[in-house]
């Protein structure tokens, strides 16, 4: 298949539902594309079903019904062409510990039909952008737990994949880790390989994604780009913390503010309000603001108010992660 | 930038690879896999062989010791190609690490042949240990050694197979001792290892012709002494028959995903 007529999806879901034995319907009829280059955030709460449909993306779960395709490659009809096409880090430790790092991702990029030559240059490649090349003879259980994720970015990228699919990849890492992480797959995408994320860190999803799809109980509650979506956040909470301390509240016409403690106000700010009008009244009042952040992560705010209204539509109890889980 | 491989060559590096982390496993572990086969078959040979045999006397006109040397060899490459496939792929389903095998392109038939002649070479690999075991305490003369190489592979490739079925249904350690410890060990012992089945009463020795390993060691034994209990034709049905069935078997197991897939 030429480039020019390779789909261009990297991704395609289509009608996609996934029943598992114990009855539980993980996925109930979803619907998705994934633009090729993007980088994509796939977020919903723990028993979503965003675990479930990378594994049947992945292959490692079999879908009820629906249909995937990879750059246009059809799972049930070109399952290998498929296979080859996609980079899977998982949310689970799921090497061999008890192999050694190079071993590892040596092993891995010869299972994708890589000569051990090729193999060994692009281990000293990806093990050195991951600072793991140090580690490279070390047995894969003595790395902490940083390191881990980063064997398995490094394992995934072995065969230069075109689809990165990173299921919770900084669970568990310092904020430095969690960083650097961030920059590589900036870099990686930058150049051309595109990467779907889920992640409970939303602060991560906002940094990095141009779009996102929020999953809940099974469906597709939104799907838009990152912008769009942060756009129809309604209101935001800011926490001001003031220099004096104080007893009351303090006047602001058209907001709604609560003193958490003598020295902590929040302020709900409606979409079109000005931060101006409050500094401006808090100033006449005599009020000094040392500092002032958001109360949550905007995407955060947005995620929680989505799924709790999902939750409050449905009218029914989320399944157990563990029983929706594969 | 590397020029992209063929399919048929992918496949083929990707086997390798199999072989590769396979053998890797039998050395790094090899006092788990080939330090106790040598000193069982030493401590056999040391007992039957030369306290007991000594007794017995001739086994169809040839030494005791000559007799059970070819059926320990084969005892240790049946159990060492079973105990290495359920071993090894149950511990790549309980710590995830199939998941590596799964997700790749590997076509599913090539993941089963690269675990079964793992079996096959820690088979062979321990049959050479007992073999060397062996020739310390007695002389084995290479009568047929197409027959010797070839019952060999394929008994080690039937019961690396078992071990691979085995491994794909189990859901805990218990389930993958079970077998090898109240199936396989009892028709081991059963299969004319230490005795020619001429030796038994009639309804034990029709009863052992029920019994698969019976034509596996006699085919083995066969290679070395020159004598046989069974029609080798029989034999030979029987092992090819056996290893291509179950290779299938396997096959259809992984395609619809037995234990390993939701």
């Amino acid at each position: 298949m030429t480039d020019l007529g390779r789909s261009m999806h990297a991704l395609a879901l289509r009608q996609l539902t996934k029943t598992y034995q114990n009855g539980i319907q993980a996925l109930k009829g979803i619907d998705l594309e994934v633009e090729r280059g993007d980088f994509f955030a796939l977020l919903g709460p723990n028993g979503a079903g965003k675990t479930t449909a990378i594994g049947i993306i992945t292959s490692l779960v079999t879908k009820t019904s629906g249909t995937v395709a990879v750059f246009g490659h059809d799972l049930d009809r070109e399952l290998e062409a498929a296979k080859s096409c996609i980079g899977i880090v998982p949310q689970e430790i799921n090497f061999n510990q008890f192999e050694s790092v190079q071993t590892i991702v040596i092993n891995q990029a010869g299972f994708y039909g890589i000569e051990r030559r090729i193999a060994r240059e692009r281990a000293e490649t990806y093990l050195k952008e991951l600072q793991l090349w140090d580690r490279r003879n070390s047995t894969a259980r003595s790395l902490s737990g940083g390191m881990k994720r980063r064997l398995m970015i490094a394992r995934a990228l072995m065969h230069e994949p075109e689809l990165l699919i990173l299921d919770e990849p900084t669970a568990g890492v310092d904020i430095e880790v969690r960083r650097s992480m961030w920059e590589f797959l900036r870099k990686i995408n930058a150049a051309g390989t595109t990467i779907i994320l889920t992640t409970h860190y939303l602060e991560e999803a906002e940094n990095l994604c141009r779009n996102v799809a929020i999953i809940d109980r099974g469906r597709i509650i939104e799907r838009d780009s990152m912008a769009n979506v942060l756009r129809k956040l309604q209101t935001e909470t800011f926490v001001l913390n003031l220099r004096a301390p104080r007893t009351s509240v303090p006047r602001l016409e058209g907001f709604r503010p609560t003193l958490v403690d003598d020295h902590t106000l929040e302020v709900e700010v409606s979409k079109g309000q000005s931060l101006n009008e409050i500094f401006a009244s808090l100033s006449a009042q005599g009020i000094e603001v040392d500092s002032m952040r958001n109360k949550v992560n905007r995407l955060e705010e947005l995620f929680i108010r989505l799924v709790d209204s999902g939750a409050r539509g449905a009218g029914a109890e989320r399944p157990s992660a563990a029983g929706a889980r594969p | 930038m590397s020029a992209p491989v063929s399919r048929a060559m992918a496949e083929w590096i990707g086997f390798k690879t199999i072989l590769i982390r396979e053998f890797g496993r039998i050395v790094r572990i090899w006092g788990q896999t080939i330090l106790p086969p040598a000193v069982t078959s030493t401590l056999y040979f040391v007992i039957f062989g030369s306290l007991i045999g000594r007794r017995v006397g001739q086994v169809g006109g040839h030494d005791y010791m000559q007799f059970i040397a070819p059926g320990l060899i084969m005892m240790s490459v049946i159990q060492n190609s079973y105990g290495n496939v359920v071993s090894s792929f149950f511990g790549a389903k309980f710590g995830k690490h199939v998941e590596e095998l799964l997700v790749s392109p590997l076509p599913n038939w090539l993941i089963v042949l690269g675990y079964v002649m793992g079996g096959v070479i820690r088979g062979f690999l321990v049959g050479s240990v007992v073999t060397i075991v062996s020739l310390l305490f007695t002389r084995l003369h290479l009568a047929h050694p197409g027959a010797i190489l070839s019952a060999a592979f394929l008994t080690s490739f039937v019961f690396a197979i078992g071990g691979f079925i085995n491994a794909m249904f189990a859901k805990n350690f218990d389930q993958i001792s079970w077998f090898p410890t109240f199936v396989l060990t009892p028709l081991t012992y059963l299969g004319g290892v230490f005795y020619s089945i001429r030796m038994l009463p009639s309804w034990a020795l029709a009863a052992s012709h029920a019994n698969p390993i019976l034509y596996m060691v006699s085919a083995f034994r066969y290679g070395f002494l020159d004598t046989t209990d069974i029609d080798l034709a029989h034999a030979y049905a029987i092992m090819v028959g056996a290893a291509a069935g179950m290779f299938a078997l396997a096959v259809v197991l992984m395609n619809r995903g037995a234990g390993i897939r939701e």
